[in-house]
């Protein structure tokens, strides 16, 4: 269980297909939240907050917190087994990100339903 | 044995291949975005408040905040076109050895354009 959670055992092709379908998922909803501001030049409270509001755009935001949380993960796993040779500074760098991943999540969650 | 044979001990002569300049970028960009998570965050929360609305336009009138903003969208502009690439890599699209060099090339030229974009439209 700890060996997985702090990904001694990453599956390579499991987490280069994450890694491929989380970045197209949020390069299409950042392109699309961008064209929508782009759309609105002057864009009201009321617009912004109606934007947010609808059940779709809060279920489209959440999957893109979870797919940003999935596609940072790998990538900076990915550069921590690059980099960091020392095994216990390396898991406790992992803990600490998949900690602040963590609560990024929860906080998206939090601010969306908040809404 | 020849002591005429070549040397090449000039460092300067010897650098990265354009794609490696583009691939450790969108890595070193990737890790910068990462960090700006709480940031985006925070932007988004407060927004989401009337109060907090008003007060990030009268923030975002002052030339140094945007320019602050202008300066963060330029490693997710650039992570964006970079990872474009890197998909149409992995369906064969510009994986040649020429091809990864043109692309290399395209991937700075659009990044610099969608920059400079989002400059002209943040001013």
């Amino acid at each position: 269980m700890v060996k997985t959670v702090l990904s001694v055992s990453h599956q390579g092709l499991r987490d280069w297909i994450i890694q491929r379908a989380s970045a197209i998922f949020m390069a299409v909803y950042s392109i699309a939240l961008l064209a929508y501001i782009l759309c609105h030049p002057g864009l009201s409270f009321a617009e912004w907050h109606g934007l947010f509001a609808q059940q779709w755009v809060k279920v489209l935001s959440l999957l893109f917190i979870l797919g940003l949380l999935f596609h940072a993960w790998i990538g900076i796993w990915t550069i921590f087994t690059d980099y960091v040779k020392c095994f216990v500074l390396r898991t406790v760098l992992n803990f600490l990100v998949l900690l602040m991943l963590f609560a990024c999540f929860f906080w998206g969650v939090l601010i969306l339903w908040s809404v | 044995m020849n002591r005429a044979r070549p040397k090449n001990l000039n460092l300067f002569t010897i650098h990265f291949p354009l794609p490696a300049i583009v691939s450790i970028l969108h890595r070193i960009s990737g890790a910068f975005l990462f960090l700006c998570i709480p940031f985006a965050l925070w932007l988004l929360a407060f927004s989401l408040t009337e109060t907090g609305f008003d007060n990030l336009q009268q923030i975002f009138a002052h030339g140094l905040a945007r320019l602050i903003l202008w300066l963060l969208l330029i490693p997710f502009i650039f992570h964006l076109v970079a990872g474009i690439r890197h998909l149409l890599s992995d369906i064969h699209i510009g994986d040649s050895l020429k091809m990864g060099r043109a692309m290399a090339c395209l991937t700075f030229i659009i990044s610099a354009i969608l920059v400079v974009l989002a400059g002209v439209w943040l001013w």
